[in-house]
């Protein structure tokens, strides 16, 4: 049985699931109380698992990390809110120099199993620090699981699957999906945490991307069907580690890669996607690998985020150039 | 939160204390010409009517956000106008009426509102009304380091015998930085305490206690009265009445005083009420009571403010001088927001850099030729690979 839930709501089920689950599940955060987050994503969840397990906390990011990690210390397992994605970097410190070593510094004698929930990207119109999309800061981090849900059933799923996780998961979840709905099917079991997928199948192109720019490659494939090419598209889902096999695979049908982000283009997740499928798959490709980014630029004010967000058309546009080469 | 060690200078019906408490700020007041007296109300009311018209310019789509101000105002018009014109001001984002004391056009905030800009000001043609900044508390070590550069250059003046140049308070400057409850949990904060009390820094930190952060109550960041955080720090504090612009005025100017003489940092906690929204995003009634409201409500900035003037003595045609102004501001502010152009796309590539930089010169050329793309018949043709 499905039911049609929006991204929001549906990783509002799974925190809930993960709550009632297991005891030493905590959320803290600052206004996921009372308020249920900026977002709602927590919403409901403090009157039915009380204000000792859904935490509002004094406002520091940092402090929010820093005790997360003693708390898991003491057996918890704590999933964090950072409000939105540029206010994680008071925080930067205690996730990348702290979280993402004290396994290897514990020789494995100690885990860490605490959930960095992160909204993330633009196309919400917002002001600065609201918009941005830091997930290559954190992929680049050795010890940190980085993933990215973009469908509801996804959210649902996965957030529980990065609370059972023994190890750090920055959990960025794509702001301006929070409000589509999706199939979701709280019953069957869900895939491997971190495994991509293949999400619509094609011959020419393959499109890979995750988060929000998922939406824009379906509706780049659509917008190319259209006009008689036939183009697959890859959720990445997981950025940290990337799940190679079903992209080196569709690549060794189609010969073509477009890789799609909203973050900068330079030292990206898109980058490493292009150089390892250059590496593994270098005779299979009939042209080189194309990235659509955002620019190199600050985010910019809002008014102008449409220009500087990769859409369907700038997707088609490196389609087009894969397919011209 | 308030108690006997908070200074006010006007009961909430607006009479003057003149007891021994008030006695060392009352000279401050008393030094005023009348029509200072009156520029504060002034401020506070065309600010309000301009509070109020913005979030209705955001209510009609016009704006991206707006963020109220309303019940801040004598708090933040009293530090505003006592400030020096010398004096360097750095704002969190909510002290709008303080920019526009200091000479900011509020549109540059509207501008920045409606998803123009991130700012973009010049603090040096806006009376040193530094810019927003939205990541919260970062800006008390801006401050912080500022008045460092204030205290080194005196240092480091050998032009004339080697001797440092002597102060003179009249026409040194200080540094007076705002931020909120919230922001007192944050590292940075501290860390400035820490940095303005170890180099004696020539400023003061003005914490506008609104007794919210978003949903989460000030009793959440602090178990202490926030003024005495500074104390701990070697940072001498004050708290005072924030809805009492005469305080507001005399604890700051005193305040900058002290540290213009080279008398080193002071904390002054202003206790007053965000009367509003945090935002206009947010939904106060999902996480406070009604009654918290009304009290403060009842304690209005502007109210007391105008019952202390007419019991000077200031009569009705002032304030309906005022009033008019007040409207005056609002319709000009929505007539030019309604005609405000959207930036043009390179503006996403200006000032990266200050210096030419081969990437972003690379995508701005990009961008151009691929928005000009969507002009030609055969659309992309012409492009080479996105830098
Ligand atoms: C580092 C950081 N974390 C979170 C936020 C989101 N946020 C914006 S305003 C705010 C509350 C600030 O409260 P306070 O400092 O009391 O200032 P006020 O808004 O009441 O003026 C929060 C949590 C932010 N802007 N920056
Ligand atoms: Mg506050």
């Amino acid at each position: 049985m499905t039911e049609n839930l929006p991204l929001a709501k549906a990783i509002n089920l799974g925190l809930a699931k993960a709550l009632a689950a297991d005891p030493k599940v905590l959320l803290m955060g600052e206004d996921i109380a009372t308020l249920g987050g900026v977002f709602r994503v927590t919403e409901g969840l403090k009157a039915e698992f009380g204000e000792n397990r859904v935490i509002d906390t004094p406002l520091a990011e940092s402090a929010i990390v820093g005790t997360a990690i003693g708390l898991a210390m003491r057996g918890y397992r704590p999933v964090c809110e950072i409000q939105f994605d540029g206010f994680i970097f008071p925080g930067f410190d205690q996730i990348t120099s702290q979280l993402a070593k004290l396994t290897y510094r514990h020789e494995g004698s100690q885990s860490f199993p605490i959930v960095i929930r992160v909204p993330y990207g633009g196309h919400i119109g917002a002001v600065e620090h609201h918009q941005e999309s830091p997930e290559a800061y954190f992929a680049h981090t050795p010890g940190l699981r980085v993933v990215s849900p973009a469908t509801p059933h996804d959210g649902y799923w996965m957030i529980q699957q990065a609370i059972a996780s023994n190890d750090p998961v920055m959990f960025f979840e794509p702001k301006s999906r929070y409000w589509q709905k999706g199939e979701v099917d709280r019953e069957t079991p869900p895939g491997a945490f971190q495994a991509s997928r293949v999400i619509r199948m094609g011959t020419e192109v393959t499109l890979v991307g995750h988060g929000a720019m998922v939406a824009a490659l379906l509706q780049a494939a659509d917008i190319a069907a259209s006009e008689g090419t036939s183009v697959e598209v890859i959720d990445l889902r997981s950025l940290s580690p990337i799940d190679y096999a079903p992209i080196i695979a569709s690549v060794q049908k189609t010969g073509r890669l477009v890789v799609a982000q909203e973050a900068p283009g330079h030292v990206s997740v898109g980058s490493e996607i292009a150089a390892t499928v250059a590496e593994r798959a270098f005779y299979s490709l009939e042209a080189p690998v194309m990235r659509v980014s955002g620019f190199d630029t600050p985010f910019p004010p809002a008014k102008l985020e449409g220009n500087y967000l990769p859409d369907a058309d700038r997707i088609l546009e490196a389609v087009d150039r894969a397919l011209a080469f | 939160m308030s108690s006997d060690a908070t200074v006010q200078l006007l009961t909430p019906d607006g009479k003057l204390v003149s007891d021994d408490r008030t006695s060392e700020y009352l000279p401050w007041i008393e030094k005023l010409p009348e029509s200072r007296l009156l520029d504060f109300h002034r401020q506070m009311v065309v600010m309000r009517r301009f509070d109020t018209e913005a979030g209705n310019l955001q209510r009609q789509g016009q704006l991206a956000l707006w963020i109220p101000s309303i019940g801040q105002e004598a708090a933040q018009v009293g530090s505003g106008y006592a400030a020096a014109p010398q004096d360097h001001l750095f704002p969190a984002y909510r002290e709008h009426v303080v920019g526009r004391i200091r000479g900011l056009d509020l549109m540059r905030i509207i501008e920045m509102l409606r998803g123009l800009s991130h700012g973009g000001w010049v603090p040096s043609e806006t009376g040193n009304f530094h810019l927003y900044t939205l990541v919260i508390g970062s800006q008390a070590l801006h401050a912080t380091g500022y008045a460092m550069g204030i205290a080194l250059d005196r240092l480091l003046d050998v032009s004339n015998d080697g001797a440092p140049t002597l102060r003179d308070p009249e026409k040194d400057a200080a540094v007076l930085v705002y931020f909120g409850d919230g922001a007192s949990s944050q590292g940075d904060v501290s860390e400035a305490f820490t940095f303005a009390a170890s180099y004696q820094t020539p400023q003061v930190f003005f914490l506008q206690n609104n007794h919210w952060a978003i949903s989460v109550p000030v009793e959440r960041q602090s178990r202490t009265p926030l003024y005495l955080r500074g104390t701990g720090f070697g940072i001498p504090s004050v708290q005072i009445d924030g809805n009492d612009v005469l305080a507001s005025y005399a604890v700051t100017s005193a305040n900058l005083l002290s540290a213009r003489s080279g008398e080193g940092p002071r904390l002054i906690e202003a206790l007053t009420y965000r009367m509003g929204a945090h935002t206009t995003s947010d939904d106060p009634t999902k996480y406070r009571e009604n009654e918290e409201v009304a009290y403060w409500g009842a304690r209005d900035p502007i109210a007391r403010y105008e019952a202390y003037l007419r019991g000077q003595g200031v009569g009705d045609d002032f304030f309906a001088e005022v009033a008019q102004e007040a409207e005056d501001v609002a319709a000009d502010a929505r007539a030019r927001t309604v005609l405000l152009q959207d930036p043009p796309t390179t503006k996403i590539f200006e000032h990266v850099y200050s210096d030419p930089h081969p990437l972003v010169d690379a995508q701005r050329d990009w961008l151009a030729a691929y928005e000009a793309s969507f002009d030609t018949a055969d659309g992309i043709a012409d492009l080479e690979g996105a830098p």
